[in-house]
C-alpha cells in the first residue's frame, strides 16, 4: 500500500471514529435496547433476553399509540405547513428592503435565539387558566376563558401554536437567503413582459426556490419530529395523553416514572427515526427528479 | 471490489479500530478508584448546596473522621435516578447514594444497592414507617436521612376575612364548607399539584389514603369518593382549573400570590413561607370521615451501592453512620427543612421551633410509597392513578370510569 493511502487513511480516522462513537454505536445501541426484554435488574447486571420484535408489538397495540401517531402526525404537518407558509411569507416581505427591515427580521429571530425552556416556560404562562394574558385578554373583549393547557381539546392546539412561533425564524432566515439568490434580472425580464405580482410569486419565486423549499421543509420535518422539551414543559403531554407525541412518549416510558421502560421507549424512538429517515428518502428521491 | 481495494479496505478498519481500542483503554484507566484509601465519591439530590455550604463542611469532617476525603456531586432529582441506573450498569456507582425514598425498590431490584445485613448499617433507630419505603422482602437498603411530608398550609388574614374558623375543619366536608364560604367571600380556595408525573400521585396520596382507599384497589369506592372529592372542587370553582399542570412550586406560587386560602404542599417550603407577605398557619391534611390523613413520605435515604471491591464498604458504612448520626442529623434536617427520622431528634427539633410540631406529627402520620411490600410495582400504580386523576380533572372521564381504567391497567402489567 502506498504511503499516500496511509495519509489518506490516517486523516479518514479521526471522522470515521466520530461517526463511530457518536452516531453507529449508540445507534446500535438503542436498536439492541428495543429488541431485548430489559427489567432494570438486566439493565445494570446484563443477560437481558431477546425478545425480538416484542416491544414493538407491545407499543402497537399500546392504549396510547393510536392517540401519539395521530398527535405526532398532526403536530408535525400542521406546524410544517404553518412555519413555512409565515416564513415563506415573511420571507418575501424582507426581501424589498424597505427602513429599519433589518432591525425588524433581526426582532423576529428573537425566538430562535431564547433557550427552549424559557420560551416554553413563557408560552405556558401566558397561556395559565387562572392567571395567562391570553384568557386576560379574551376576558377584556368579552369571551369566556379557555383552558388551554388543561383541556384535551385544546392542550394539542397549544404546542402546536407554540411549536409554529418558534419556529417561524428558522423558515424565514433560509428561505430569506435562498430569496437572495434568485437573480434580479429574471424579475425586471417580468416585468416588462406585465407579470403581475402574483404571478411573478408562483411563476419565479417559488419554482426558483424549490430546492431551498425542500431542504427547509426536511429539516424542519426531522426537527419537528423531535419536539420533546416545549411539549413536556408545557403539558407534559397531558392531560391524559391529549398531548403526548412520540417523542414525549419515548420519554416517559424511558425517564418518566419511577420504574424505567427502556425497551419499550427504544421501540418508539427508533419508530421516530424511521418517520425521519422516510423523510429523508423523499427528499433524496425528489432531489434526483427532473426539477420542472 | 479488487484484492488490493480489499486490503486497503482492512488496512482502514484495522487503523480505526486500533484507535478506538486506545479511546476505550483510555476511559477505563480513568474510571478506576484513585488510591486505597483516598477518595470516597458521594452523589446526592441537593445541588443547592455548593462548595462552602454547611453540608459539604459536614461531608469532609466525616471523611475526615473515617481518614479519607469525600468528592461529592450534586444532581437535580430526576436525573439522578437515571444517573445512578446507569452508573451502576457501568460499574462505576458511588460509595454512597443519597437518593429519593420511592427509587430504593428500583434501585434494590436492579442489584445495584446493598443491604444493611451485608453492611452491617444500624437502622434501629429510625421511625419504622419512614424505614418501610426503603424495604424490600424483608431487606432494608439504607437509611432515611430526613423526611418531608404534605399538610394543608392556609392563608390566615384571609380566612380571617372570609369568617373561617380554621379549628372547624376536621374532615371532607367541613374543608369543603370552608372553602365555599372563601369563595363567597370572593376569594380562591385551594391550589394543589394535579400534574402527570410522579408529583401528581405524590399530593393526590393523602386524599386516597384519607378516604380508607388502598393502592391495590385503584377502583375502590373509596378510592372514587376521594377523586369525586378534587373534582367537584373544580367543578364548583373552590380549586383553579390550572392545578392540572400544577407543580408543587407553581401551587406555591399561587398561593404566595395571596388570592388563594389553603395550598397543599410540603415540609421545604418552611424557608420560602418566610418571604410570605400574610401570615399563615399549617393543619394537618384531614382524613374523609375526620382525624389526620396518612400523607405519603417524602425524603431521601443514605445508601451503599454495590461496588467490585467489596472492602470500600467498611469506610461507606462510617460515612453513612455519621451522617445519620443524631448530632449530624439535626443539622442536616435543619439545613433541608427536613423532619429527622429519629423520634429524639425530632423533639429537640420542635424545642427549637414549635411550629415544628405539626409537621412532626404530619410525618409521624405518613406511610411510604413503596411500603407494603409494594416495591417495584408501585410505579406502574402510581402512573396509572395520576392518569387517573388527570382523566378525570380534565374532564374526559368520569372519576369511576377513570379509576376503573387505571385498575385494569394497573392489574394488567
Amino acid at each position: 500500500m502506498s504511503r499516500n493511502r496511509w495519509t489518506a487513511w490516517a486523516f479518514l480516522a479521526p471522522v470515521t471514529l466520530y461517526l463511530l462513537a457518536f452516531y453507529a454505536y449508540p445507534l446500535y445501541r438503542n436498536v439492541e435496547l428495543s429488541l431485548r426484554r430489559y427489567t432494570v435488574r438486566s439493565f445494570v447486571s446484563g443477560g437481558a433476553p431477546f425478545a425480538g420484535l416484542d416491544n414493538y408489538r407491545d407499543v402497537v397495540t399500546h392504549p396510547t399509540f393510536g392517540p401519539a401517531l395521530a398527535h405526532t402526525a398532526v403536530f408535525t404537518a400542521v406546524s410544517l405547513l404553518c412555519q413555512f407558509t409565515l416564513g415563506l411569507a415573511l420571507a418575501v416581505f424582507f426581501h424589498r428592503h424597505f427602513p429599519l427591515s433589518r432591525t425588524l427580521r433581526a426582532l423576529f429571530l428573537v425566538p430562535w435565539l431564547l433557550p427552549l425552556i424559557v420560551s416554553a416556560s413563557t408560552w405556558s404562562w401566558m397561556l395559565n387558566s387562572e392567571a395567562g394574558v391570553v384568557n386576560a385578554a379574551l376576558g377584556a373583549v368579552g369571551l369566556d376563558p379557555v383552558n388551554w393547557l388543561t383541556s384535551p381539546r385544546w392542550s394539542l392546539l397549544s404546542v402546536i401554536i407554540a411549536n409554529i412561533w418558534i419556529g417561524i425564524p428558522f423558515n424565514l432566515v433560509v428561505l430569506h437567503s435562498g430569496l437572495q439568490a434568485i437573480p434580479d434580472d429574471v424579475y425586471e425580464a417580468a416585468a416588462l413582459d406585465g407579470a403581475s405580482g402574483t404571478q411573478r410569486f408562483w411563476r419565479i419565486t417559488f419554482p426558483l426556490l424549490r430546492p431551498v423549499s425542500a431542504i427547509t421543509l426536511l429539516l424542519g420535518l426531522i426537527y419537528t419530529l423531535k419536539v420533546f422539551d416545549l411539549v413536556w414543559i408545557m403539558t407534559r403531554g397531558g392531560p391524559t395523553d391529549s398531548s403526548t407525541t412520540f417523542a414525549t412518549w419515548s420519554y416517559r416510558l424511558g425517564f418518566g416514572s419511577l420504574l424505567p421502560e427502556f425497551g419499550p421507549g427504544a421501540a418508539v424512538g427508533n419508530l421516530l427515526i424511521v418517520a425521519a429517515l422516510i423523510g429523508g428518502l423523499a427528499y433524496a428521491r425528489a432531489q434526483r427528479r427532473p426539477r420542472w | 471490489m479488487t484484492t488490493s481495494a480489499w486490503r486497503r479496505g482492512m488496512a482502514g478498519v484495522a487503523l480505526t479500530a486500533l484507535t478506538v481500542a486506545a479511546t476505550v483503554t483510555g476511559c477505563a484507566a480513568n474510571d478506576e478508584p484513585e488510591g486505597g484509601g483516598g477518595a470516597y465519591t458521594l452523589w446526592d439530590p441537593y445541588p443547592q448546596f455548593a462548595g462552602g455550604s454547611d453540608w459539604e463542611k459536614l461531608l469532609q469532617s466525616c471523611g475526615g473522621s473515617a481518614g479519607v476525603t469525600v468528592r461529592r456531586t450534586g444532581y437535580d432529582t430526576t436525573d439522578l435516578t437515571n444517573k445512578a441506573l446507569l452508573a451502576a450498569q457501568q460499574g462505576n456507582s458511588p460509595d454512597v447514594l443519597i437518593i429519593d425514598n420511592p427509587v430504593i425498590s428500583t434501585l434494590a431490584q436492579a442489584g445495584a444497592l446493598t443491604s444493611t445485613d451485608e453492611t452491617k448499617l444500624d437502622t434501629s433507630a429510625s421511625a419504622p414507617n419512614l424505614l418501610g419505603a426503603g424495604q424490600l422482602d424483608g431487606r432494608t437498603y439504607g437509611v432515611p436521612i430526613g423526611a418531608n411530608t404534605l399538610a394543608l398550609w392556609y392563608n390566615k388574614d384571609l380566612l380571617g376575612k372570609a369568617g373561617v374558623d380554621v379549628a372547624s375543619i376536621k374532615d371532607w366536608p367541613s374543608l369543603t364548607a370552608a372553602l365555599a364560604k372563601v369563595k363567597g367571600a370572593g376569594k380562591k380556595g385551594i391550589t394543589f399539584s394535579a400534574i402527570g408525573t410522579e408529583e401528581g400521585s405524590f399530593q393526590f396520596l393523602p386524599w386516597f389514603w384519607g378516604s380508607g382507599a388502598q393502592l391495590t384497589a385503584l377502583d375502590s369506592p373509596q378510592a372514587v369518593s376521594a377523586l369525586t372529592l378534587w373534582k367537584d372542587w373544580l367543578a364548583r370553582g373552590y380549586a383553579p382549573n390550572s392545578v392540572i399542570n400544577n407543580t408543587q412550586t407553581t401551587s406555591w406560587q399561587e398561593f404566595a400570590g395571596g388570592d388563594y386560602a389553603f395550598t397543599e404542599n410540603g415540609t421545604w417550603q418552611r424557608a420560602n413561607a418566610e418571604k410570605l407577605d400574610f401570615a399563615y398557619g399549617i393543619i394537618p391534611v384531614p382524613a374523609s370521615a375526620g382525624g389526620t390523613a396518612p400523607a405519603p413520605t417524602g425524603g431521601e435515604f443514605v445508601s451503599i451501592p454495590v461496588q467490585r471491591d467489596t472492602g470500600r464498604y467498611d469506610v461507606s458504612r462510617k460515612l453513612v453512620a455519621c451522617l445519620t448520626n443524631p448530632d449530624n442529623l439535626l443539622t442536616t434536617d435543619t439545613t433541608l427543612s427536613y423532619v429527622a427520622p429519629v423520634a429524639a431528634v425530632q423533639q429537640k427539633q420542635i424545642a427549637a421551633d414549635p411550629g415544628f410540631t405539626v409537621w412532626v406529627d404530619a410525618v409521624n402520620a405518613a406511610k411510604g410509597r413503596t411500603g407494603d411490600n409494594l416495591g417495584t410495582k408501585y410505579p406502574k400504580i402510581s402512573e396509572q392513578l395520576w392518569t387517573a386523576v388527570q382523566g378525570a380533572l380534565s374532564g374526559s372521564k368520569s372519576p369511576q370510569a377513570a379509576l376503573t381504567a387505571a385498575q385494569d391497567a394497573a392489574a394488567a402489567k
